[in-house]
């Protein structure tokens, strides 16, 4: 392994994680960047295949790599994976392999026997399944992820609970326009035996173009804390939301920025980032074919290397909520052209807003798998942004926020 | 000093859930259940030794000392061990048997 810094003995688990593990514990594996829908904040701005994709051989050698290094499942995503004509084949190798799946679909193959088959010994509880949905209602739900999408994921999920698969995902980005809608995403879930996940909205991929219009409001933040605070412990978030900490108390979950530490994306063309959200040049660690595997770019990049070594606070270090909040996520500072060791641009103290209204340059993708023609599933909101390109003064980031103190 | 009331748990024979893997890590090791999906943090290295001699043990108290635990902490670790079996990470043997 490289030198990374001396790690203290003891200590809490969030201090262990900052120095990184052996292995990632949530890896996610995009099989795919082709895709069924186009939805407006893609985060791996998904569309067309890349012909450089990994083979099924390939696909398998990675899965035997992280069976070696005990990862004991992996969150499968793309693009939509499962229209990979191999992907039932791999989900059973996996499986076989004692790495578990959990995967994140829009729906669109989970018909009756696709979701008898997940209800099925073959797939032994091994596998999870995470339906996509960013509105509780058609309207809320389409205006983001393309007509229809709405009435393909329902279709799913009444598919799982036909076959009896147990406890399904509904996996869902809060905006703006769902934030209103939690309790109603709570009950479509009870509805179909499922869990909630709600998941944090970043400026990743396609979703830097709709960020200003769609990342909640300030006081949104505040509605969606309470809720969480109220009904948290039924409801998966991941690592989406420790930045609402400085709200006061900590939410469950994991509390820190795992990228690289924890956390980490194989892309379709195997190609390591440091976290799903982070497609990016600046957070490739490598790639599994032309740097000897999984497990060397891991164990052995710089750019992990340098995530696992303690990190200044910079601006953020004299703020009182740091130890909880830590700054925020990398990935939202990122894409939103502010400093990695400042104030997320979702500051709930309010910094992060005169973060953006300050001096900032919006790196370029450095990657874009979007299709070039428009498909008769595009959301209507993609359709909206190809007016003429509005000027970035058009819409305040300041619009609806009262600055109370600093 | 001997303690006058020793955990009934220090007599009994423990093994790991047949289900359950050990990954090991810097600060100790992780507990994967492969049945329930639950991912337990073993945060010190003497406690992976104690949970990995449960079985080559008749009781738990011959894999504390075997792993060099003192005294004095046993009653602190088979509190560990308890919490271990809530997720059935570890289980006694007798029950390995019967299942
Ligand atoms: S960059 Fe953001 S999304 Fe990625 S691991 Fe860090 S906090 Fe999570
Ligand atoms: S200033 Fe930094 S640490 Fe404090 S709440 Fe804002 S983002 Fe979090």
């Amino acid at each position: 392994m490289t030198a990374v810094q001396e790690r203290p003995s003891g200590g809490s688990l969030v201090q262990q994680f900052e120095y990184g593990l052996d292995a990632p514990i949530c890896l996610t594996w995009e099989l795919t960047y082709a895709c069924n829908l186009a939805c407006a904040h893609c985060l791996s701005s998904s569309g067309k295949r890349d012909p450089r994709e990994l083979s099924t051989e390939q696909c398998e050698a990675v899965i035997d790599a992280l069976q070696r290094m005990q990862v004991f499942y992996v969150n499968i995503g793309g693009g939509e994976p499962t229209i990979r004509p191999d992907f039932w084949h791999l989900l059973e190798y996996a499986v076989n392999h004692n790495v578990g799946v959990k995967f994140s679909t829009n729906g669109v193959r989970l018909d009756p026997e696709r979701a008898a088959y997940l209800a099925s010994p073959a797939c032994g509880g091994y596998v999870d399944v995470q339906i996509s949905l960013d509105g509780a209602t058609a309207e809320v739900n389409d205006y983001v992820r393309g007509p229809g999408s709405y009435d393909t994921a329902l279709t799913a999920l009444q598919n799982l609970q036909d076959a009896g698969f147990q406890d399904a995902k509904i996996s869902v980005v809060c905006t703006r326009q769902n934030i209103g809608q939690l309790d109603e995403f709570k009950a479509l879930a009870d509805k179909y035996g499922a869990t909630l996940r709600l998941t944090r909205l970043r400026p990743s991929g396609r979703g830097a173009d709709v960020w200003d219009e769609l990342h909640p409001l300030p006081e949104q933040q505040r509605v969606l804390y309470d809720w969480l605070m109220a009904h948290g412990e039924g409801v998966l978030t991941g690592d989406s939301f420790f930045h609402l900490a400085a709200f006061g108390e900590s939410l469950p979950g994991l509390n820190l920025c795992g990228a690289g530490r924890v956390v980490c994306l194989i892309d379709p063309v195997g190609d390591v980032y440091a976290c799903p959200f982070a497609i990016h040049d600046n957070f490739l660690a490598g790639n599994l074919l032309a740097d000897g595997g999984f497990q060397q770019v891991w164990q052995t990049s710089e750019l992990f290397a340098d995530l696992r070594s303690p990190q200044t606070g910079g601006a953020c270090a004299k703020c009182s909520f740091y130890d909880s909040c830590r700054g925020g996520c990398m990935a939202a500072k990122f894409f939103t052209g502010l400093p990695l060791d400042g104030p997320d641009p979702e500051c709930v103290q309010g910094y992060g807003e005169t973060a953006l209204a300050g001096d900032r340059t919006v790196p370029a993708a450095s990657q874009d798998h979007s299709r070039t023609t428009p498909t008769r599933n595009q959301p209507v909101m993609l359709k909206l942004m190809t007016r003429p390109p509005v000027s970035d003064c058009a819409e305040s980031p300041l619009a609806g926020f009262e600055p109370i103190g600093g | 000093m001997p303690d006058p009331m020793p955990d009934p748990l220090l007599s009994e024979a423990w093994g790991l859930s047949p289900s359950v893997a050990l990954r090991p890590e810097p600060f100790g090791a992780l507990a994967y259940h492969f049945g329930n999906r639950k991912l337990t943090f073993l945060k010190r290295p003497e406690l992976v030794a104690v949970v990995r001699g449960l079985a080559e043990s008749p009781d738990v108290r011959g894999a504390l000392r075997a792993a060099g635990v003192p005294e004095e902490q046993w009653a602190a670790y088979a509190d560990a061990l308890r919490g271990l079996a809530v997720t059935d990470m570890i289980r006694p043997r007798a029950a390995e048997v019967a299942a």
